[in-house]
């Protein structure tokens, strides 16, 4: 059991927590602007496929990111538009998005790779992991800081980031008052569509980062379906956080812990059919012991 | 009743939406097949000869059950403004649990059937429960729990059918062969009874929905929860009800395939057809209304047996039909009017 409990699952807990954190970090500022977006596992999906293919066809890591990002962006827009100017349902949106991601990504890995399930290929370059020696030999920031990828330490400065621009600056202001009351923001001369689309393209940005980690973080592969719910949890912090981006940086922390335990069961010889729900089944105990407290809208309208 | 409804009113306006929808998803997945070096036309006419031709038309009918199976478990909660996204978790559930009990059962034949089926059908509208009583009674968004349901379900039952009930004489991750006597009569060629059996179910849907005390509050409360409350619509309780229905009609579901397809339980053998998010789209695309959605979830069906008869004349990939879908119900969610509390 003592080694269940390490400094590599630490370790472990960080890398596994990126992602999730990034989802969550946009899921808050969406949420913040009183968009509701449970398209962030699709997001994340678009994002993962175009980063293996900018890093297959672009020769680095950084084309990757790069192709994951704008991705993202123009995948968005059916949800940042759609929700203000069209004023279509968000939810509808979010699942029609979601469901075409999947099928999309499935398709093009066929096309573009001519190959179904998973591809790896030693072209697909991935993100560099920092391995800094000057912080070695500090006892646990050493271990924790290393062979991380830039966009694990870019996760963490943004939960601070987040946190500033939503509760320390102007515009920050504007946004949770897009968010909480849209029809006094108008009436102040705040442009309320015009917030909540810069938003949500904005936090895409994150989900693009978010699926580059996730297929170029820890190993350089694309496969259908790789976000396996990642998002959904992403949106689970955001709510028990209740959009707070600091609580949600702590529930990420949890759920990326919860991650690697599951790794950890399955290396010591669990069956990876049940260690793989662990996460999830995490998650629903953590709901449900937290819940009585959320004031979310019974039925759909 | 004195006064009318005016989503009822409204109701044939809306076709029109869901038909551009379509016509606007193929423009737009063939701008996507020019783009990546393929004749749009020949895939096209590939598509529609594999949906309709007559030696196909068996096996659209018998793709058809688990579809509109699927539609009827996402339309019902929709249409009383509920979304189920646990379908693919409630059917894994009813797959199981109906490859499971007839091994068990002292004796086989008709009533063997009838008691599997029941018990997928009853186990999986309890494990549907578990959402609807989050929501109902601690406050977690239904729309949240019943996915994150799904996948306990289906690594539990991966984990039992590749250990404890892994049928030992094969190298597949596959529960024990069913007894002959247990299995569903077949009809013609690949249809068994499940066919009819599913008919049955829709017809009911669409009479409840039409014809009954509780369909009319159904629609009611999906159109304005808070109105519906204070008509004196009791939500709690209605909620508990649909769920179990939809839970239930997704294990029935996964009972018939098991029973009468697979004769045992497959892992992953239920869920990769994708019966579930397919029927979640043409429950989407008809708004949950009954015979729209049935309507739409035989055209959904018909799409992916198309599918596999482009991919095997001009290799399209199948996968094709579901990125259509999606932008249909992208379409329909960003420009059909919405129905709000004023109207």
């Amino acid at each position: 059991m003592s080694n269940l409990f390490s400094v590599i699952l630490l370790q472990a807990t960080l890398q596994a927590m990126t992602p999730i954190l990034l989802a969550s970090l946009a899921g808050v500022l969406c949420a913040r602007v009183g968009v509701f977006n449970m398209a962030l596992e699709g997001q994340m999906l678009v994002g993962a496929f175009f980063a293996v293919v900018g890093s297959y066809y672009g020769g680095s890591a950084l084309a990757g990111v790069a192709a994951a990002l704008v991705a993202v962006l123009v995948f968005t827009l059916p949800l940042a538009l759609g929700t203000t100017w069209l004023r279509g349902d968000n939810i509808s949106i979010c699942i029609a998005l979601n469901l075409l991601a999947s099928g999309l990504t499935s398709f093009l890995l066929r096309i573009v790779f001519g190959v179904s399930g998973t591809f790896s290929d030693p072209a697909i370059l991935p993100i560099v992991k920092l391995r800094w020696l000057w912080l070695r030999n500090i006892p646990v920031a050493g271990i924790l800081t290393w062979a991380q990828t830039p966009i694990t330490f870019l996760s963490w400065a943004l939960i601070g980031v987040v946190w500033f621009l939503l509760f320390r600056t102007p515009i920050g202001l504007r946004l949770r008052g897009v968010g909480e009351r849209p029809d006094a923001a108008q009436a102040l001369g705040v442009d309320v569509s015009r917030y909540r689309i810069v938003t949500v393209l904005g936090s895409s940005l994150l989900l693009g980062l978010a699926g580059a980690q996730l297929s170029l973080g820890t190993v350089s592969v694309f496969s259908e379906d790789m976000t396996a719910g990642r998002g959904w949890i992403a949106l689970v912090a955001v709510m028990l956080a209740r959009s707070d981006p600091l609580w949600a940086a702590a529930a990420c922390l949890l759920f990326g812990f919860t991650d690697a335990i599951g790794l950890r069961l399955q290396s010591i010889g669990l069956p990876n059919q049940l260690t793989d729900i662990t996460p999830y089944v995490i998650t629903l105990i953590v709901i449900v012991l937290n819940s009585g407290r959320s004031s979310i809208r019974l039925r759909m309208r | 009743m004195s006064f009318t409804f005016p989503h009822l009113r409204r109701a044939h306006r809306r076709l029109p939406t869901a038909l551009w929808s379509i016509l606007a998803s193929f423009v737009v997945g063939g701008l996507v097949l020019l783009s990546t070096g393929n004749n749009p036309l020949t895939a096209y006419r590939a598509l529609v000869s594999g949906a309709l031709s007559l030696p196909n038309l068996p096996d659209t009918l018998n793709w058809a059950m688990p579809v509109v199976g699927m539609t009827l478990v996402a339309a019902i909660p929709l249409r009383a403004g509920m979304l189920n996204l646990g379908g693919d978790g409630q059917l894994v559930v009813g797959g199981l649990v109906a490859a499971i009990v007839p091994l068990h059962l002292p004796f086989t034949g008709f009533a063997a059937i009838i008691i599997s089926m029941a018990a997928a059908i009853i186990a999986a509208g309890l494990y549907a429960l578990l959402a609807a009583w989050g929501e109902i009674s601690r406050g977690i968004p239904m729309l949240i729990s019943s996915l994150l349901l799904n996948y306990p379900a289906v690594g539990v039952a991966s984990y039992l059918v590749r250990f404890p009930l892994r049928d030992t004489t094969s190298n597949l991750p596959q529960s024990a062969m069913i007894p002959l006597d247990d299995r569903l009569p077949a009809l013609v060629g690949p249809l068994n009874v499940g066919a009819p059996v599913m008919i049955a179910v829709a017809l009911a849907y669409v009479w409840f929905e039409r014809r009954t005390v509780g369909g009319l509050e159904l629609r009611l409360s999906g159109i304005n929860a808070r109105f519906a409350r204070y008509g004196g619509i009791h939500l709690a309780r209605q909620a508990y009800g649909v769920m179990f229905v939809s839970g239930g009609i997704a294990g029935l579901v996964g009972s018939i395939i098991v029973l009468g397809s697979h004769f045992r339980f497959i892992d992953d053998g239920l869920l990769a057809p994708s019966f579930g998010p397919t029927g979640f789209m043409a429950a989407l695309l008809a708004g949950g209304q009954p015979l729209g959605s049935v309507a739409a979830g035989l055209f959904f069906a018909a799409m992916q047996i198309g599918g596999v008869g482009m991919q095997r004349d001009t290799e399209v990939p199948r996968v094709l039909t579901m990125v259509l879908q999606a932008i249909t119900i992208l379409l329909i969610a960003l420009f059909r009017r919405q129905r709000t509390d004023r109207e």
